[in-house]
């Protein structure tokens, strides 16, 4: 795959010793100017970057309580220090959480503390030079804001904001990453992350309609901008053509369709994402969020549903409602928003659904926890309904259905690798060996219940898996979405047979 | 002289520990936490989000989760703590509540206790290599600081007692505004200072985690953003502003 070796795995996992500086060669392509400024920040490295920076950092400490909380409360007890699957995967020591946030608090320390200003050499207090801000870019950018050493955490420090706060003060002076900025530019200006337009939208939809038709012989309807729709649904854009989330997003259609929903996509808000989390910016992620707010008013919709997107889901679920709502003008009968797996599990719950389990038979399932559902929202009512639920649907769709190892679930769940605006070819590496406890955990589960996928209900897993699966021995189609297995199981009403409908399926 | 010496300084880092203590406490709490974050599964009623912070800081529940050893040394040392500080209030009150009476023997176990866990704690720092990293001088400094105390209160106790009925009357003369005469007692002598030097750099150092652990969002939030709209002060005036100015 690349000049670099893929962690062997091993069962149980196992904490490496350090290999300082293993992964200081990794660092994301900067964002362009015409990136930086689309969204407002300096083209390149302002000339009084140290003073911006301070600066900026002192604001950010005003604004965020968890930040100030956090730049003073650790004690270095260590208890995060294996729990990263970047320093599982590389040994970097700087890839532990409580170094990572080192690099941030060595400097809220110098600057903003009196031990730091008298006595920096006793706390462990350092000026923000050069190399310090290059080692920000490089360790910031290999945390994927997964929040499992928060879990962690005595004091429930939380890594995500450390690193978004970093990346908000690097691109306001300048040193902004490419893949998240150019991005977000994309979804300001055209609706979604990857520059979509209308058209082509509407094109690629008509032909997802066709192919139902043509397996199932039901015309199923995947409509877009249909004012008047009773639920918008507002999905990752690489639902609509990246394997496997286009069978995600065909077994979100059976669904409405058997459940007779008026529903409809919008493209002005074709995308559930909001990278403006991962950058840490408020200001770009409440942007991005009135895109979905306009789009329901727009359309006149009384629901809001979102499709299999891990962070979209976060921010949709914790933050949307203060981003851009109140949402008075929905049905306050649902909740605002939903996520597609309430819906479907409030469908099979009522058993307004027919799921034929046997057409998953030739697989045997897991299921990988995202980590922003995991730990930093909920569906249901209840606590931990977001493992119950997803879990409840596939048990629903398939016979064969086995957990990974309970560490490597659910609160305790491992990232992809691939999380957190780290998703980009040019941070490949890490990415791989980011993956490495995941993939370790589904070697146990493969050799333990031989499982043979593993679902998902996120965009950036389904893409991450895909693409370094195969450097662990599996095969690129091992990661299926969950609403595929949905898909693959509902009985459509005049469906022409299930056995039809799945014989393409390998 | 002495006495006047150690009074002084007793006034003044209790004021510079309540002082500070309520100045950061102010701090943490009219910071604004613009969303909602708390770590998930996370309770999704205020009574819930009591519970869960009673777990965290009776139990240290994330710590179990994360390391048994430093759960248990760490956690050791706290218990113990709280026992001794415990016991110590029989030389601030007269006469002494009952309860710290009935606390008085367990007190005395708990200097050991603390002793104990502050070393494996101490031992952590340089045996396991991570912890080894991530350790800054203050940090070896405040467990030296932490032991000493410990160290010297149990060397009064079982090597070299001292005046304590002295004692207690400088430490009543001294909340009363009454001065009396402080034992010329090296090993008190030292014990003191440990404390004092401990007053003085608690607001100012990792010793905030007592405080902080209550306003961490992660854990102190009710996970509840559907159900009622979350909104906190500056991202409510940022609104006002672009409402204002018109753009978005």
């Amino acid at each position: 795959m690349a000049d670099y070796e893929i962690p062997e795995i091993s069962v149980p996992i196992e904490i490496p010793t350090l290999k300082r500086g293993a992964m200081q060669h990794s660092s994301p392509f900067p964002a362009a100017a015409v990136h930086q400024e689309a969204l407002g920040f300096p083209g390149e490295l302002v000339d009084d970057w140290h003073d911006k920076a301070i600066d900026k950092f002192g604001e950010l400490l005003g604004r965020s309580r968890a930040l100030q909380v956090y730049m003073d409360s650790c004690v270095k007890c260590g208890a995060c220090t294996d729990k990263c699957h970047y320093f599982l995967g590389t040994g970097d020591p700087k890839n532990m959480p409580v170094a990572r946030q080192d690099l941030m608090r060595k400097v809220y320390r110098r600057y903003f503390t009196w031990a730091g200003k008298i006595v920096p050499w006793l706390v462990g207090a350092k000026d923000l030079t050069k190399e310090v801000l290059d080692d920000w870019y490089t360790y910031f950018h290999q945390c994927s804001q997964c929040r499992r050493c928060s879990v962690y955490c005595p004091y429930g420090i939380d890594t995500a904001e450390v690193s978004m706060a970093a990346r908000d003060i690097m691109d306001h002076i300048g040193k902004g990453q490419k893949y998240c900025n150019e991005i977000i530019g994309k979804v300001h200006k055209i609706g979604n992350n990857l520059g979509l337009p209308e058209p082509a939208l509407i094109n690629t939809l008509e032909g997802l309609e066709e192919d139902i038709e043509e397996e199932t012989g039901v015309k199923v309807r995947l409509p877009v901008n249909e004012k008047g729709a009773d639920i918008l649904l507002v999905t990752p854009s690489a639902d609509f053509f990246a394997e496997p989330h286009v069978d995600g997003l065909i077994g979100y259609a059976k669904v409405f369709h058997q459940a007779g929903a008026s529903w409809t996509v919008s493209s002005y808000a074709s995308e559930a994402a909001n990278f403006a989390m991962f950058i840490g910016s408020y200001e770009q992620m409440q942007q991005v969020a009135e895109r979905i707010r306009k789009a329901a008013e727009d359309l006149g919709v009384k629901r809001i549903i979102f499709g299999e997107c891990g962070h979209a889901w976060r921010v949709a679920y914790n933050f949307m409602n203060t981003l851009a709502g109140p949402f008075d003008f929905l049905d306050q009968n649902y909740p605002i928003p939903q996520h597609i797996c309430e819906y479907t599990n409030d469908l099979i719950e009522k058993g307004e659904l027919t799921l034929d389990k046997s057409a998953n038979d030739h697989m045997t399932l897991t299921f990988h926890d995202s980590c922003n559902v995991a730990r930093g929202s909920r569906m249901g009512d209840s606590p931990g309904g977001q493992f119950t639920i997803p879990r409840a649907i596939i048990k629903a769709c398939c016979n064969n259905f086995y957990d990974m190892a309970e560490d490597t679930i659910k609160e305790a769940t491992f990232c992809c690798g691939g999380g957190g605006g780290l998703l980009t070819d040019d941070l490949m590496e890490i990415r791989a060996k980011g993956a490495s406890p995941r993939m370790q955990a589904l070697q146990e589960a493969v050799e333990a219940h031989g499982v043979t996928h593993m679902a998902a209900i996120c965009a950036i897993c389904k893409s991450q898996f895909a693409k370094v699966m195969p450097a662990y021995g599996f095969d690129m189609d091992n990661i299926v979405s969950l609403h595929q297995l949905v898909s693959n199981a509902i009985v459509l009403d005049g469906q022409i047979s299930n056995d039809d409908a799945t014989s393409n399926e390998d | 002289m002495l006495s006047a010496i150690y009074a002084g300084l007793f006034y003044f880092a209790t004021a510079v520990f309540v002082v500070g203590l309520l100045y950061r406490i102010r701090l943490y709490a009219r910071t604004p936490a613009p969303l909602k974050i708390p770590t998930t599964p996370a309770p999704v009623t205020q009574s819930g989000v009591v519970v869960r912070m009673a777990k965290e800081v009776v139990f240290f529940e994330s710590l179990f989760k994360a390391n048994k050893w430093t759960w248990l040394f760490g956690w050791v040392f706290h218990a113990a703590l709280l026992l001794v500080v415990m016991r110590h209030l029989r030389y601030f009150t007269e006469p002494v509540w009952f309860w710290v009476r009935w606390v008085q023997p367990f007190g005395l176990y708990a200097g050991f206790a603390m002793v104990a866990g502050l070393t494996g704690l101490w031992i952590r720092r340089f045996a396991v290599e991570r912890v080894r990293y991530i350790s800054a001088p203050s940090d070896h400094l405040m467990l030296m600081l932490l032991i000493g105390i410990a160290a010297t209160g149990l060397m009064m106790k079982y090597v070299a007692h001292t005046d304590i009925l002295s004692l207690k009357a400088f430490v009543l003369g001294l909340m009363y505004f009454d001065p009396q005469p402080i034992p010329a007692d090296p090993v008190l002598l030292v014990h003191l200072s440990l404390v004092l030097i401990l007053m003085l750099i608690f607001p100012f150092s990792k010793l905030l985690h007592a405080p902080g652990v209550f306003f961490s969002p992660g854990r102190n939030q009710v996970d509840n953003p559907r159900e009622k709209r979350y909104v906190s002060s500056w991202p409510t005036q940022l609104d006002a502003q672009q409402n204002k100015s018109g753009s978005d």
